[in-house]
């Protein structure tokens, strides 16, 4: 369930309902996006939206995880 | 595409099939929960590559599957009334009701309309002040705080021809009761990533302590998904018992609180029936005292209203892990996405549509 | 409205209604066509189910099609209804091995629409028939009362003669290569963007054009070209699928090499759609035998509307009827026709 797609945060105002909310752009498809269930979030980051909602900032350095257990055990 | 694409790379997905070839020596059944995994497994041929001591169940985590069939009715009642502007993900379209679809009820002449977001049903609602502006509100807990944001808006802006319809599902009871089937042999879980996303790992820890089950919250791409199989095998193969995260970049502990703090303000939990499994005590959403006015059940009267599965359906089982789509009598014959017999079958991530869409060569 | 009875759980028959499923170019589509249209029908030129007719009169073959246009938005990025409606027949001429001459051009309009929209609707058509070398040369008008049809809907028929013979989808065989002239995606996505709802915002514009030209470039390549067919509603999927089904051939296509922009992918992971299953409307697959690939495909990039040409799949004996997906991490599954209506999803 729950599509999740990553998109690059390119514009952030409040908008008339009083909501923050900001435009993500995915892969150059863009869409108004509410942020409002992220605290701290700025133009240039990463994050995971899901039905106009971004639930979550990606974290590069946890994005990497997968490859790092990968060297890890030596393949 | 960044933060995808890199999760779809055909080495990195090999290197994780040796590695986890290279850890396996027993047989473990693991169930991955949600059903945008389920899609991705069958699409991707996954469940092809793992090794054969791991099998995969799929679990009930499709929110459109498990929807009972008298919410479909509903839903269709409610959008065959002239002043309602019915809203909903395309998800549910064709869903099957007692008699009817909301596609059928779209050809019939009903307001029937696809939306991506809830908000967009605020604005809906806002443009055209005459009409009644009901959301169908379905999904687990990644939907829940949209919907509670868009029904907070309406309250504050004083929006009186809103509400929802509302058939929310929550993972950890749905795990809970999964885990108390009799005859079910089930090693782990791989929870849903989205869902993890914005609940945390609390939730998990509890189940894992009580009944001694692993969990790995998960991701969705192909890399993603071998990553949590090759966390959760290591886990049993060591004899360890805990809660992993292995969709680090999106999934924190502590989940997002902003959105469980907007859901606990509108929302409450609720027994509520999942299709095929029957009533799970507390597992889905109802909204609070505070918000009822937003309730389009109660506004439309429909409260009480229980209906029977069609016999063929064997969702339960299937929903439950209990059988695979193609054990299924009707699979493939009787019914089939265009015809379907029920939710598994109609849904893009249910088990039965992944099995005949993507089927094996 | 009939009466809501929540106590009656008989099964429902989806065929009781024309439902929106029945024109989305999927498998309800097909079933119209096969099993109320070419029973009640039966010819031997319909038999066929190719996109035109080829026939003879006097000296000449002829090849002889229609089409009928609907789009919602009627204007889009990249085009419009006018500009579609001449795209979608000559291009099935086309897909016939036949220079489109001719089309009969019909309207019907609803009662209240602008004029100067149909203005600027026929200056398209004018432009669009120019670029593609054809001429209109009759037509027809009705205006019907208001709520009687959505804006306005424009049929075109058209008429060419066939330049090569033996174009069809019973020539396909085994070992034959899949040529696509370019990036898939692009008609449906901006048509879904620019319509109410979705509230998605990108610069993804029609792919609508006029493809004798690239498909002359094919023809006169030197390849041996068994087939050709355009990948309108429906999809990429859906062409595949006839052709595989038609020509009773295994058809296997890989992953990696077929192109897709990336807003396009952006804008199908939004919705959950599979690019296979979006619409195009200048997007066509040319079927050519072995060892002509090569100079297939460098025809084509010699044209600007096959710039992006390549190679896509093959024709295999495997598998006969099923088109089968190498995926871009080595697994395989068979890709279906889709079941109905293209719907975005949340799960």
């Amino acid at each position: 369930m729950c599509l999740g797609v990553p998109g690059k945060v390119v514009k952030i105002e409040d908008n008339a309902l009083g909501l923050r909310m900001g435009v993500v752009d995915f892969g150059g498809t863009k869409r108004e996006t509410c942020l409002a269930y992220l605290d701290d979030v700025q133009e240039g980051d990463w994050v995971l939206v899901h039905i106009g909602f971004a639930i979550s900032k990606i974290d590069e350095e946890k994005a990497k995880d997968a490859f790092d257990t990968l060297k890890e055990i030596g393949l | 595409m960044k933060y995808v694409d890199e999760y779809r790379g055909s080495e990195p997905v090999r290197k994780y099939i040796r590695a986890i070839t290279d850890i396996l020596h027993r047989d473990w059944t693991i169930m991955e929960v949600c059903g945008g995994q389920t899609h991705n497994i069958i699409k991707f041929g996954i469940d092809t590559l793992l090794p054969s001591k791991i099998t995969l169940i799929h679990g009930p985590g499709c929110p459109v599957c498990v929807t009972p069939i008298e919410m479909l009715d509903k839903a269709v009642y409610i959008a065959s009334q002239s002043e309602v502007i019915f809203c909903s993900f395309g998800d549910m379209l064709r869903v099957p009701g007692s008699e009817k679809n909301l596609i059928t009820s779209r050809a019939e002449g009903a307001d029937v309309r696809i939306l991506y977001s809830p908000l967009d049903a605020i604005k809906i609602a806002r443009e055209s002040p005459d009409r009644k502006v009901v959301f169908f509100s379905v999904g687990f807990e990644t939907t829940a705080p949209a919907v509670a944001m868009a029904i907070i808006q309406a309250k504050k802006l004083g929006i009186k021809n809103f509400s929802a319809l509302v058939a929310h599902v929550l993972v950890p009871p749905a795990l809970e009761a999964i885990l108390s089937t009799p005859n079910l042999v089930l090693n782990g879980f791989l929870a849903p990533g989205h869902v993890s996303t914005v609940i945390g790992q609390g939730g998990y820890e509890r189940i894992t302590k009580k009944y001694r089950v692993p969990i790995v919250i998960t991701g969705f791409e192909p890399l993603d998904i071998l990553f949590g199989v090759y966390k959760l095998v290591k886990q049993l193969e060591e004899g360890r018992c805990e809660v992993e995260n292995a969709y680090g970049r999106s999934a924190r502990p502590e989940g997002n609180v902003l959105a469980q703090q907007a859901v606990d303000e509108v929302f409450e939990a609720a027994d509520r029936k999942w299709r095929g499994i029957g009533v799970i005590p507390k597992s889905g959403l109802a909204l609070r005292e505070s918000y009822r006015d937003f309730d389009a059940e109660s506004l439309f009267s429909l409260n009480g209203l229980t209906v029977e599965e069609p016999s063929e359906c064997i969702a339960g089982y299937i929903l439950q892990g209990l059988k695979k789509p193609n054990e299924c009598t009707a699979f493939g014959t009787r019914c089939t996405p265009q015809r379907p017999l029920g939710a598994p079958m109609v849904s893009s991530e249910g088990a039965c549509a992944a099995y005949f869409n993507y089927r094996r060569v | 409205m009939a009466e809501f009875n929540p106590l009656c759980p008989t099964p429902f028959s989806t065929d009781a209604k024309i439902t929106l499923a029945h024109g989305s170019g999927g498998i309800p589509s097909a079933e119209l066509v096969s099993k109320l249209f070419v029973p009640a029908l039966k010819n031997k030129y319909l038999e066929l189910l190719h996109d035109g007719a080829v026939f003879e009169l006097g000296n000449s073959r002829l090849a002889f099609t229609t089409d009928s246009f609907v789009v919602k938005p009627i204007f889009f990025p990249g085009g419009d209804i006018g500009s579609l409606s001449v795209h979608g027949t000559v291009n099935d001429l086309a897909m016939c091995g036949a220079r489109p001459l001719m089309l009969s051009l019909s309207f019907i309009i609803e009662e209240g629409f602008l004029m100067a929209d149909l203005a600027r609707i026929v200056k398209s058509i004018s432009n669009a028939c120019k670029d593609a070398d054809v001429m209109v040369v009759t037509g027809d008008t009705k205006v019907v009362e208001k709520g009687s049809a959505d804006g306005i809907f424009i049929n075109t028929t058209g008429v060419g003669t066939v330049e090569y013979e033996g174009i069809s989808p019973k020539a396909v065989r085994s070992g034959d290569n899949i040529i696509l002239n370019g990036a898939i995606g692009l008609h449906g996505i901006a048509v879904m963007v620019a319509r109410e709802g979705l509230n998605l915002e990108t610069n993804v514009e029609s792919d609508s054009a006029p493809l004798w030209g690239p498909v002359e470039k094919v023809l006169k390549s030197g390849a041996e070209v068994h087939c050709l067919r355009d990948a309108t509603r429906g999809g990429l999927s859906s062409v595949l699928n006839e052709i595989a089904s038609a020509a009773n051939v295994g058809i296997e296509i890989w992953e990696d090499s077929i192109p897709v922009p990336e807003p396009v992918r952006g804008a199908c992971e939004i919705l959950g759609l599979d690019p296979l299953y979006i619409a195009n409307e200048g997007r066509f697959l040319s079927f050519v035998a072995s060892g002509g690939e090569d100079r297939a495909v460098d025809a084509l990039r010699s044209h600007p509307l096959g710039r992006d040409a390549r190679k896509i799949g093959r024709v295999t004996n495997d598998h006969k009827g099923s088109v089968v997906l190498r995926t871009n991490i080595g697994g395989r599954r068979v890709v279906l026709m889709a079941s109905g209506e293209l719907l975005p999803r949340i799960c």
